[in-house]
């Protein structure tokens, strides 16, 4: 009789709900890439786990938060970055971790994004740039280039807007610390989230990811593997580059690299403060 | 701290009792004419270790109070009609999550930006059902500053209790009236704080309810792990598109309040023993219609009112009992008639006279008076 060879685990399993596995995410997809970003930041950092909380607005990339087994928040499109302020403000001893799509955090939450980056409420940001509103169907989003197609810059009409620059935005609106990788450098995306997390102030950490189903369909920008293959070969590392000098051209060049990483008041450090003076 | 006496604006004391209710997290912005909570509550909450924070907007100001009360922090907003119709998405969110918070809405002229500085009562369908899908809010109608501070305490005591946005509706003439506020001792008012999560984390069901179809809240930041969403979700917390936790979850959701309007719903009877005719009022124009009554039972008039003091659940028991006291029911409210029609469904086939004013000035005690008098004469 054999016995059965023993089952390993994956070593970042301790932060995943494995009941709800496996994901909704297509194959392919950056989004199950990032969770492990995120988790082994954590884990790197030594984290209490129970002290981190993990919120996300909706869209596929939105999903995230309900996989990490911790006090974790699903709120509204566009509102994980006011739910988590709420949150820290509220008991600043917690880490605040919030993952979104591009479509979330800019279009529908872009003027919390910016009010966030402005008031430098020390939480982490980590935004999934797949150019698209993926979970419904492929539309064309803030971050879609121009005349890029989609579900609704159909062929051949193309995508009649522009796109924000992520890095550009946070790093003007205020933002303490701004990184940008793609999906496909994990070691150097996941060592920005943990000095996000531990930077005492507003961080938002672009990672550019591939959505096949969706944007790279439209696009013809081939499968999962085609396009990361892609993201790898057009990344380009330019550390400490002033933030409107990081471009994002998805064909030719994506600067990625550490952009901003400044020192500022930080919110709830401010508040606290506030008090005693009244206190005194 | 002991006794305090304040002569002071509703929107003032409406803020005091929150903080008498133990609240540290406000999130808002400035609207007229509830801006006045803001501003004190700028000052007050770092005097007892707070948080104010002025946000960008009102979506933001209503989730941010979702995410601080999640902390286990007593939470609350307060804005105007315009405010109300930009958070309607997160209460939605605060029902479906089972998040205790509490909305002061200083009601204002509509439609829209309407007439800013005048009152009205055009908002108390919105609250009701201004999210969409099918649930439950309480909304409580204060009429006078001291129930600016009253209300706003047993709002807090009501969203702990049941895990639901309370509102307190107040039409600007409360809000910016001013009188007398005696604020208790706070060792004799009697505050409620929400079930906690307890036993072995491993066992947690974050949205089990117990029997009174109330889940124990985890916090974040507890020992107890947990996802909660704005999908339809079963006890773990899981979003499915099965039909029949649908069914269960917005069943529940309704019904631990509906099962509980007896112990949820204040009315005051004025007058009322032997009246024929009832004025049914809230907020502003119920004080006039009290001057009108003592008016017409000096002529001989046998009126009365059912004074309101819960709008959301609806008090149909009270009213279907009225119903079968009196020969006929007058409704004054400034709006277009809102109370009117859960009325109408209510008491029927008692004839219900609407006297509607969508305007700042409430019903005059004389126009009340004349149309008691037009009912008595029929
Ligand atoms: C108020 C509101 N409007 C629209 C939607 C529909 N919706 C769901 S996800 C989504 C887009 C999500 O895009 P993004 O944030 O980029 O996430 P992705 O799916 O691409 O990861 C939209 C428009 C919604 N859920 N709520
Ligand atoms: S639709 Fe796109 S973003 Fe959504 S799971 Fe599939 S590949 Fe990922
Ligand atoms: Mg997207």
């Amino acid at each position: 009789m054999t016995t059965a060879p023993p089952i390993l685990k994956h070593p970042m399993v301790k932060y995943i709900r494995e009941d709800r596995m496996p994901a909704i995410y297509c194959p392919g997809c950056s989004i199950g890439i990032v969770t492990q970003m995120v988790a082994r930041s954590i884990d790197n950092l030594g984290l209490d786990f129970s002290k981190v909380v993990i919120v996300s607005g909706i869209g596929c990339t939105g999903r995230t938060s309900g996989y990490f087994k911790t006090g974790t928040f699903h709120t509204t499109h566009g509102r994980a970055v006011v739910f988590a302020e709420g949150v820290k403000i509220a008991n600043p001893e917690l880490e605040v971790i919030i993952i979104s799509g591009d479509g979330d955090i800019a279009a529908i939450g872009g003027n919390h994004l910016i009010h966030a980056c402005r008031r430098n409420v020390d939480m982490t940001i980590v935004c999934i740039n797949n150019f698209t509103y993926a979970m419904t169907g492929g539309q064309f989003g803030p971050t879609t280039e121009h005349e890029r197609f989609s579900q609704t810059s159909p062929r051949p009409i193309g995508n009649p807007e522009h796109p924000f620059n992520l890095v550009q935005l946070a790093a003007s609106s205020g933002a303490t610390f701004v990184a940008r990788w793609t999906a496909t450098q994990v070691r150097r995306a996941t060592a920005s989230i943990e000095k996000g997390i531990v930077k005492k102030g507003l961080s938002f950490v672009e990672i550019v990811g591939a959505c096949p189903t969706a944007y790279g369909r439209m696009n013809r920008l081939g499968d999962g593997l085609d396009m990361h293959k892609h993201l790898l070969k057009v990344a380009e590392i330019q550390n400490g580059l002033p933030p409107h000098e990081a471009e994002l051209d998805y064909d030719r060049r994506i600067v990625c690299g550490e952009f901003v990483n400044m020192e500022k008041d930080e919110y709830t450090a401010v508040l606290k403060q506030m008090r005693e003076k009244l206190r005194k | 701290m002991p006794e305090r006496i304040m002569f002071t604006m509703g929107d003032i004391a409406s803020a005091e009792g929150a903080l008498s209710a133990g609240c540290k997290y406000f999130g808002g912005y400035p609207i007229t004419p509830a801006t006045e909570i803001a501003e004190w509550m700028a000052l007050r909450m770092p005097q007892v270790g707070g948080s104010f924070v002025q946000y960008e907007d009102e979506i933001a100001s209503i989730t941010s109070v979702i995410g601080a009360s999640w902390t286990g922090v007593k939470s609350m907003t307060a804005t105007s009609g315009p405010g109300v119709s930009l958070m309607l998405e997160a209460i939605g969110l605060a029902v479906m999550t089972e998040t205790p918070l509490v909305l002061v809405n200083i009601m204002r002229g509509g439609p829209s930006t309407g007439q800013p500085t005048r009152g009205q009562q055009g908002d108390i369908m919105q609250a009701k059902w201004g999210s969409h899908g099918d649930y439950q809010i309480i909304a409580l109608t204060p009429a006078s500053v001291q129930e600016m501070f009253d209300q706003t305490v047993q709002a807090f005591n009501l969203s702990e209790r049941y895990r639901v946005p309370v509102f307190v509706l107040a039409d600007e003439t409360v809000g910016h009236m001013r009188e007398r506020l005696v604020i208790p001792d706070e060792k004799d008012l009697k505050l409620e704080y929400r079930k906690l999560a307890a036993g072995d984390p491993a066992d947690f069901l974050p949205f089990k309810p117990d029997e009174d179809l109330i889940p124990p809240m985890a916090l974040l930041g507890s020992k107890y792990q947990f996802y909660a969403t704005g999908l339809t979700h079963d006890e773990r917390g899981y979003p499915t598109d099965k039909e029949d936790v649908q069914l269960e979850l917005v069943a529940r959701l309704n019904n631990k309040i509906l099962h509980n309007a007896d112990k949820i719903i204040d009315l005051e009877r004025f007058m009322l023993d032997d009246a024929k005719i009832a004025v049914v009022a809230y907020g502003t124009p119920s004080r006039s219609a009290r001057k009108a009554i003592k008016e017409a039972r000096e002529a001989g008039i046998k009126a009365g009112m059912l004074r309101l003091k819960t709008v959301w659940p609806f008090p149909e028991d009270a009213l279907a009992d009225l119903a079968s006291e009196v020969k006929h029911i007058i409704v004054a409210e400034q709006n277009f008639g809102q109370v009117y029609y859960m009325v109408k469904a209510a008491a029927a086939p008692t004839p219900i006279h609407l006297m509607a004013k969508p305007a700042g000035m409430p019903q005059l005690p004389h126009e009340i008076l004349d149309k008691i008098k037009e009912i008595d004469s029929l």
